[in-house]
């Protein structure tokens, strides 16, 4: 199970707001930076524990059990999918 | 744990309708656009929109929706699509299909467009030609398969009136073997042409409670594989729609002649003084214009708006609409119930309703 975001949703970082992203058909999210973080890293090919892995390296006291409930969440809004 | 941040304060505008030409194939008696249109001479040239398309992102524009009319009759589009997303935009195609070629989609992606909307007149090809006044029906069912075949979100947009609430059914049937990633169900909003038509447009009382359990059941059903959004008939609402999420709070319109409106319907409103990109920055138009702050915020409410609970969820309804009904854009939109001029909106939904003939728009 690889998460990724959904067909048509693109993260993006705005300068104006100084925020990532989330941009989709009629719609705009502004994902909070342990989202965001998350978010960049939903390719399609790492697994919950290799995001968990991959966020241990740069934040402390990263949980997988934190990182599946966040891209739970993001499920939940539609703007990502299990691979 | 929340995934997103609250935005507090005068916030940017998040969305631009780009109206790119009135130029239209198709005549549909619902369309929203003015009555009088802006003529070909007078659309903005390549640079403009460039420099519009600038302005925005810098002003923090994140969606642009190019529209019109039907896009696609400029023949600028890739150039426009190309700066739209160079600039970080998610760019929508808002169009007819009409000139959807496989060449020109494929153009159009590669320069980065995201999203197409697509208009649907009615479920089957004799009545939604008829509804068109164009042969429109099967150009649109090949746009949409082009559209998935690219692998980009498709939204089906209808607008629904009286004479097509009875092919509900069929037309979320359609959307579905379209493909649509979205569909959105709109009864007619009457703004421009559509406000000519409106005796013969207006839904009955009997297609909107027939109408109301397809659409929940649709809602229901599709869960997860297509969106469904249903968009009231506000006449026979109690309260009003929240127009524009607020006047000036999101969402900008340049028409095609670079006048700059806070609602796409905005020029109803004979004594706004609406402000154009050719002679005034889009920043300085969005914070500091007469027009763009006319009926921000509360403080132009009267009563019964000023003391309203409901303020802060509908932000008194629709300024166009409470010109259009009572000659004052700052009325309460006469669709609320607590509005004193309720009674102008109720005498229309009374039977007997007009013949239901209505004018197809013209060509000019």
């Amino acid at each position: 199970m690889t998460p990724r975001l959904r067909c048509g949703v693109r993260l993006t970082y705005d300068r104006t707001r100084q925020t990532h992203v989330l941009l989709f058909p009629e719609g705009v999210l502004v994902p909070n930076a342990t989202a965001a973080a998350v978010l960049e890293l939903c390719d399609g090919e790492r697994t919950v524990p290799d995001i968990a892995a991959a966020l241990g390296e740069r934040y402390a006291g990263v949980r997988e059990g934190d990182v599946g409930d966040v891209l739970a969440r993001l499920v939940d809004r539609q703007v990502v999918e299990w691979a | 744990m929340g995934v997103t941040e609250e935005v507090q304060g005068v916030r940017p505008p998040l969305g631009m309708l780009a109206e790119l030409t009135h130029r239209c194939p198709l005549h549909c008696p619902y369309c929203s656009n003015p009555v009088e249109l802006v003529t070909r001479e007078r659309e903005l040239g390549t640079e403009e929109w460039c420099s519009v398309l600038d302005q925005a992102r810098d002003l923090g524009v994140l969606q642009v929706h190019l529209s019109g009319g039907e896009p696609l009759a400029r023949p600028d589009l890739p150039e426009l699509v190309t700066r739209a997303s160079g600039l970080g935009c998610y760019v929508s195609l808002v169009t007819s299909g009409l000139g959807l070629t496989e060449a020109r989609l494929a153009d159009l992606v590669d320069r980065g467009l995201a999203h197409v909307q697509l208009s649907v007149q009615g479920a089957d090809a004799a009545r939604a030609n008829l509804l068109a006044g164009a042969k429109a029906h099967d150009h649109k069912l090949t746009a949409a398969a082009l559209v998935k075949r690219f692998e980009l979100p498709l939204s089906v947009n209808v607008v629904l009136h009286r004479a097509n609430h009875d092919q509900l059914e069929g037309m979320i049937a359609l959307a579905e073997r379209m493909g649509a990633d979205r569909l959105e169900l709109a009864n007619t909003q009457f703004y421009g042409w559509a406000l000519r038509n409106r005796d013969a447009l207006l839904p009955t009382r009997e297609q909107l409670a027939a109408a109301e359990p397809v659409v929940r059941a649709a809602i229901e059903r599709l869960k997860g594989s297509m969106q469904v959004v249903y968009v009231l008939s506000d006449y026979y609402e109690q309260y009003p729609k929240p127009c524009m999420s607020g006047w000036g709070a999101q969402q900008l319109t340049v028409a095609p002649d670079g006048t700059v409106l806070p609602c796409p319907a905005a020029t109803a409103i004979t004594t706004l003084p609406l402000e154009n990109v050719r002679e005034r920055p889009l920043a300085e138009i969005w914070y500091d214009s007469e027009s763009f702050n006319a009926y921000r915020g509360e403080d132009w409410m009267r009563e019964p708006c000023r003391t309203c609970e409901r303020r802060t969820v509908d932000f008194g309804g629709c300024r166009c609409q409470a010109f259009q009904l009572t000659g004052d854009a700052a009325a309460t939109d006469p669709v609320c119930r607590r509005s004193p001029d309720r009674g102008l909106v109720d005498v229309l939904l009374e039977p007997p309703h007009g013949s239901g003939e209505f004018v197809m728009r013209g060509v000019r």
